[in-house]
């Protein structure tokens, strides 16, 4: 059992995102107290921030892959940042409809322009997204692979200020749960947050991972193909 | 079940769909490279006999 485990990496990182995610869930629903001011709504926090920081997490991911590309101009990592990108566009998308979902409750409306946090996570999915148009608009082979990187790379900057931007606000209505005094919440809540982002991350990790593999195994095939043609 | 309820099942829901819709999309693509991998082996298989067939031929008996 063990043995397979460790030959699977995508198997186990699997079975570890959905008992995490599980577990975590069961914990958001069942255990943790409602929050005082937005009562049982606040469940969402558990999910959307855990996605959110997990799409930071793949377009941080992707950047070092693009780094290491230009560094040791060696192709794999191009793959590589190119699926970490598709993962975080994915996760970015479930933060956007998410948010949207909580700012419908919270707020009433399902978007709010004047917000910065809002917005500039906006601007970074729409950036991520037109990765894929630079990137299917260009000859496969080193020239879109440099291409490919120094976009990635590039938009990493934009994770700080995306990240900063709510702190950084005069006004804002966007809540503010970790700050300079550690996280603002009670322990079952922060424990709770940790299961379910441990658990975000791992299944990100696993769709990565067997991402990959299929791509991987496409190449392979393309290149196969020409050999025998 | 309140508004708040509703919604935050919504949420979950969403999370939950977008996962399922990836591994429909996945099982796909995995069915697409099956495909591949059963057309490059007949193309191979096709190959090794053209190959073979000068071989067999001067292995024939001459009458």
């Amino acid at each position: 059992m063990s043995t397979w485990l460790r030959n699977s990496r995508g198997a186990s990182l699997s079975l570890a995102a959905f008992g995490l995610l599980v577990a975590g869930v069961a914990l958001a629903v069942f255990w943790v107290p409602n929050d005082a001011d937005q009562g049982f709504s606040q469940r969402i926090f558990y999910l959307h921030v855990p996605v959110a920081l997990t799409s930071y997490a793949c377009f941080g991911w992707a950047a070092w892959k693009a780094l290491r590309l230009l560094q040791t101009r060696d192709q794999r990592y191009d793959l590589e940042s190119y699926t970490a990108v598709h993962m975080g566009v994915i996760f970015g998308a479930l933060t956007l409809a998410t948010g949207s979902i909580w700012a419908k409750i919270s707020w009433g409306r399902w978007w709010v322009w004047s917000e910065r946090q809002l917005v500039l996570f906006l601007i970074l999915f729409l950036f991520y997204s037109a990765y894929f148009m630079l990137r299917y608009s260009t000859e496969p082979g080193p020239r879109r692979a440099n291409m490919s990187a120094v976009y990635a790379l590039f938009g990493v900057a934009l994770i700080p200020v995306s990240f900063l931007a709510i702190r950084l606000a005069e006004s804002f209505i966007h809540p503010v749960v970790f700050n300079r005094h550690g996280p603002q919440m009670a322990g079952s809540m922060f424990l709770t947050f940790c299961v379910c982002l441990a658990g975000t991350l791992a299944l990100a990790a696993a769709l990565y991972q067997n991402e990959l593999t299929g791509k991987r195994l496409d190449a392979r095939l393309r290149a196969l193909r020409e050999a025998l043609a | 079940m309140t508004a708040a309820e509703k919604y935050v099942l919504a949420a979950y829901l969403v999370v939950l769909g977008a996962v399922l819709l990836y591994v429909v999309l996945y099982s796909f693509k995995l069915a697409r490279l099956e495909r591949e991998v059963a057309e490059l082996t007949a193309l191979a298989e096709r190959r090794n006999a053209q190959l073979r067939e000068p071989e067999l031929r001067q292995k024939e008996p001459v009458i």
